[in-house]
């Protein structure tokens, strides 16, 4: 939205000039044709026109704009204009970001609440931002929303708010819209009340659910959404919210087919989270059903608590390991996930990762993105592994420290050979040596 | 007529390879080298007391090695603007000549002092010698705008000239009878001052471990290229040992030296090569390279050191948190290794560059989500090499907010020491506090059995911080949202996590949202005709499937090459439909490549329901 406004001011510069002149009546290339006909002036334009070109501009230029005539200001209020909004509440004490201006948010509350289909809250670290963005949402009762995204940019304070307060305002969305497709509620504080009012009202229609780290929500809880809503396509979750039941749940017959399931792995108490595991044959049973779904895993463990984890066959797509993960669990990925598509980890010990590599290229077929940060490979190695993914990879995102010359590569040939792999250019990612 | 010549001494604070000093004294009779200096400023600035007493320590060395040329220093007190005219009337000046500075408020006072000279009829010389090539050659070979990538940028110096070979340095043979009035006032008028009389406490101050001037800086780099040069072939051709010693300040270390200029980036190239002349191995100047690369990207953006109106930064909601901020310059954020770094930079004012990386990550995108421009500020103060434009180029690259870094990887602030320096004994040296702690709980003392820490005679919450975050929950969150961030940015699908921001030139990579301010739209822009203008009225406009999928490439080397690699990412992975919902996808575009316009097809609904989704 912000930044959209900004292109706009910049972009538009030809046509708000334009405008000004038309309304000083200067004499201009395009006044004086206008002069000859004066019937056709810019206030006499067709209503749908005015709706094109004001498509086109952000919601500052059509507000300015709508001063210009009746006409004008008559097309501002049409609800194609107002189908999607996005709510940004913001501190000055937290935030370098502007925020909506409280009377649009009044205007749209009374004249546009009913024309709102896509909306979304973006607020700053500050609890009262997120506060503010409940009591916007309880005043949202003559709505038919269809997407609703709560987004928390720096820290996530809708976890601050009181949990009455917050499903209390989630309810109203839930009750009143009653066709919601898309609600994306990330590090918030909603249970499994509000996914039953969430089911009730909008079973028919929910396609995406995206409810990462939300520690109110129980297996059950999610259980009862999968178990009912059958147009459920996209699922993001914790790990500890993920069960056998959930995924045969997922591969009823009457479900639709599953096109994207993301598992945030997070220990809650570092080091001694234990995880349980998930049966082989419901990940089947996930498969057969919907063979095509993205698998996308993001880890956030100590290396002791891989342990459960790719110990048999796992049809995840998507491995992101955002800490130290041990060379024994990448091993275990070469084994059982043969359906890898990408592949990230930040960090790994000092040993060099060659054999694991190589296991993955060999093994992974469709692996065709990996990216390394903290971790060692022989140039060799990695040469071996670029040569067996061949120009499959279209991402290789590694940082130079990663790759230890031998023998047989140093740093410059190294370079080249990849690119041979590859079929393209391809350096290692640098960091300023300052 | 006699010509009486002024060299302005800025950066440059040297004689050796200064061809700014040799025009000066080139047919001249007399020369006066000033040096200007604001006491009633110095005090307010934003340097700290380790940057001015290297620059006190570079000017002596200068006074001193001008004495032994029958010549003096002139410090002078004020601003150049205001002092100047009278300079030039009252020792009849016809001649001026400094070092070009190529960093935009330099351009802009420079520019102004020109103006006053031309006024004074004094003639004016600039040499460029701070850096190794001029700066607007590099620009004008890619088409206009500043090279977004290393890469690139060595590419296109690749293709030039090699730098000029040092020049000789100042000499009473040089100076061919041209002289400097003194008056037996000299010292009291124009001597360098100390750092009481520029108002800091010196009490307390920790001892030099850098100390200034040129005659230092030129003995570091026989030292490293003298005899045998051992030390800098290890330095250059080893992979460095990841260890405790790696982390001090080394006697060899050139950086602080290079950015007052005590030391010619040519006469180090120079040296350099020589180097690799002897020992026949491909050259590799990467150290000065980064350099030169920041200060082509400064040298027409006078918004690089901000986020808001700088075309090549992206847009991140950082927070504000002076707090945290605070306890992250004092060296009080629990995380021993954060603190012994910020410690280390206070005292001595240098940290190694993975020391670099590793609180500045923390600081931005890893753990406490504070804006790059807060660290850069106290790096301003406290770091002796911070220059403008390097400063503030690497706090952009660390915190990914612009020269497309990895962004998926955060410095672990407990691991990545652990990794360097298992046992610690870089936490023991500046954080005394924590002497005594076993290195198995050195890096997270926060962890160690409560008999630990009475053992260790420091109890963390008591006699050291507790830890100002968890860092596991901090990252997993930033992470997201650099991801959130960067999908907006860049074509490429799937986790997103490895999406880098399109830099492609002519297509601007205009990351902010912004008109580029300081560079001229080069004719490339315009070639895209009516999407440029188009491009950002809505985002999230384009939106065929991914066989619509179109790239501007203009051909260029590495542009091209990312373009390609994020094209791909585009070839369906997953149904279109499930894109218009997802917020995992990319589609949403904010900036510059994937321009796509299909206004009279589009769906209105579907579009904007992704993009409600897609942030």
């Amino acid at each position: 939205m912000k930044r959209g406004r900004v292109n706009i001011t910049s972009k538009c510069q030809g046509f708000s000039s334009t405008e000004g002149r038309i309304k000083r009546q200067k004499p201009g290339p395009l006044g004086s044709s206008l002069a000859q006909r004066p019937a056709e002036d810019w206030g006499s334009l067709p209503h749908h026109v005015v709706l094109h070109i004001f498509q086109y501009l952000s919601l500052v230029d059509r507000a300015r704009a709508s001063s210009v005539c009746r006409r004008w200001n008559e097309v501002f209020h049409i609800p194609d204009l107002w189908r999607r909004f996005e709510f940004e509440l913001n501190q000055p004490a937290t935030s370098y970001l502007k925020s909506t201006h409280p009377d649009l948010i009044q205007q749209i509350i009374k004249r546009h609440a009913q024309h709102l289909q896509y909306v979304s809250f973006k607020v700053d670290s500050c609890t009262e931002s997120a506060e503010a963005a409940c009591n916007i949402l309880s005043q949202l009762v003559n709505c038919t929303i269809k997407t609703l995204g709560l987004i928390s940019t720096a820290r996530p304070s809708f976890m601050d708010v009181s949990q009455s307060h917050f499903v209390s305002a989630l309810t109203v969305v839930f009750v009143n819209s009653k066709s919601l497709s898309s609600i994306k509620i990330d590090d918030t504080p909603v249970d499994d009340p509000s996914l039953k009012v969430l089911v009730a009202n909008n079973s028919d229609t929910l396609k995406l659910l995206k409810m990462s780290s939300c520690p109110h929500v129980s297996p059950a809880g999610i259980l009862c959404v999968a178990d009912q809503c059958h147009g459920l396509r996209e699922l993001a979750l914790n790990y500890h919210l993920l069960s056998d039941e959930l995924l045969l749940a997922l591969s009823s017959e009457k479900h639709v087919h599953l096109e994207h399931l993301r598992i945030d792995v997070v220990s809650e108490t570092p080091g001694q989270t234990h995880f349980h595991t998930i049966k082989r044959s419901s990940w089947e049973a996930l498969i057969r059903h919907s063979p095509k779904v993205n698998i996308v895993m993001y880890f956030f463990l100590e290396e002791e608590e891989f342990e459960p984890f790719f110990r048999e066959e796992t049809p995840v797509t998507h491995l992101y390991f955002g800490r130290a993960v041990s060379k024994e669990m990448l091993g275990r990925i070469g084994l059982n996930c043969p359906r890898l598509v990408e592949l990230v980890v930040c960090a790994n010990g000092l040993e060099p990762l060659d054999e694991e590599l190589i296991r993955i290229a060999e093994r992974c077929k469709n692996l065709t993105a990996i990216g390394l940060g903290e971790c060692e490979v022989t140039c060799s190695g990695f040469v071996e592994f670029v040569k067996m993914c061949g120009g499959r990879l279209t991402q290789l995102s590694i940082m130079e420290e990663v790759l230890i010359p031998d023998n047989s590569y140093n740093m410059e040939q190294i370079h080249s050979e990849v690119s041979k792999h590859l079929g393209r250019m391809w350096f290692p990612d640098m960091m300023p040596t300052w | 007529m006699a010509v009486n010549s002024i060299h302005w001494f800025r950066k440059g604070l040297r004689l050796h390879d200064n061809p700014a000093l040799l025009e000066a004294v080139q047919g001249a009779d007399t020369l006066r080298c000033v040096y200007f200096l604001d006491p009633w400023f110095a005090g307010a600035s934003s340097v700290g007391v380790n940057r001015w007493r290297f620059l006190l320590q570079c000017l002596e060395d200068l006074d001193s090695s001008l004495r032994k040329l029958n010549s003096r220093l002139f410090v002078i007190r004020g601003q150049p603007a205001n002092i100047f005219p009278r300079l030039f009337k009252e020792w009849k000046i016809s001649r001026l000549t400094f070092e070009c500075d190529s960093e935009p408020f330099g351009k802009e006072r420079d520019a102004a002092i020109k103006k006053l000279a031309s006024e004074a009829g004094v003639e004016v010389i600039v040499k460029t010698s701070h850096t190794l090539y001029n700066l607007d050659k590099i620009i004008e070979l890619n088409g206009g705008q500043p090279p977004l990538t290393y890469k690139r940028f060595q590419t296109l110096v690749s293709n030039m000239d090699p730098p000029d070979p040092p020049l000789e340095p100042l000499s009473k043979v040089l100076m061919n009878g041209c002289t400097t009035p003194v008056f037996h006032n000299h010292q009291e008028k124009y001597g360098v001052p100390l750092l009481e009389e520029l108002g800091f406490e010196t009490e307390g101050l920790c001892p030099v471990v850098w100390p200034g001037g040129e005659t230092e800086a030129l003995t570091r780099i026989e030292k490293q290229f003298g005899k045998d040069s051992a030390s800098a072939l290890q330095e250059i051709f080893e992979r460095p040992k990841l260890n405790f010693s790696l982390l001090l300040a080394s006697p060899l270390g050139l950086s602080p030296y290079l950015r007052f200029g005590c030391l010619s980036c040519r006469l180090f190239y120079a040296r350099l090569t020589q180097l690799y002349n002897k020992v026949k191995k491909n050259a590799n100047y990467d150290k000065l390279l980064w350099r030169e690369f920041f200060y082509t990207a400064a040298t027409n953006n006078p918004r690089f050191d901000k986020m808001e109106g700088n075309p090549i930064c992206i847009r991140i909601p950082w927070d504000k948190n002076p707090e945290a901020l605070a306890k992250w310059a004092e060296a009080k954020t629990g995380f021993p290794w954060i603190d012994a770094i910020m410690t280390q930079l206070r005292q001595e004012g240098w940290i190694h560059h993975l020391a670099r990386h590793a609180v500045a990550c923390f600081l931005t995108r890893g753990d406490l989500w504070i804006s790059w421009e807060e660290g850069m500020k106290v790096f301003e103060e406290l770091l002796l090499d911070a220059d403008w434009s390097m400063n503030a180029g690497s706090w952009m690259c660390h915190s990914c907010s612009s020269f497309f870094q990895q962004f998926f990887h955060c410095y672990c602030p407990v691991g990545f020491g652990r990794r360097i320096d298992p046992n610690g004994d870089f936490i023991r040296r500046y954080l005394p506090v924590l002497r005594d702690f076993p290195a198995k709980y050195i890096y997270d003392p926060w962890n160690a059995p409560e008999a630990v820490q009475l053992a260790a005679k420091c109890i963390v919450g008591v006699d050291y911080p507790k830890p100002i975050v968890n860092h596991a929950e901090a990252s997993r969150l930033n992470i997201e949202r650099m991801r959130q961030i960067y999908q907006q940015l860049s074509r490429y699908r799937g986790l997103s996590l490895l999406a880098t921001v399109p830099s492609s030139h002519g297509e601007d990579v205009n990351v902010n949202g912004l008109r580029r301010l300081a560079v001229p739209v080069s004719g490339k822009r315009r070639r895209g005709k009516g999407h440029g203008s188009r491009r950002d009225h809505r985002s999230g406009e384009e939106h065929a499937g991914p066989s619509g999928v179109k790239h501007h490439s203009t051909g260029f080397g590495d542009a091209q090459s990312r373009l390609s690699r994020l094209g791909n990412g585009g070839s369906g992975k997953r149904g279109r439909e499930s894109e218009q919902e997802s917020g995992d996808d990319s589609r949403l575009s904010a900036s510059g490549l994937k321009v796509q316009w299909h206004s009279k097809e589009t769906n209105a609904v579907q579009r904007d329901e992704r993009m409600t989704m897609s942030s």
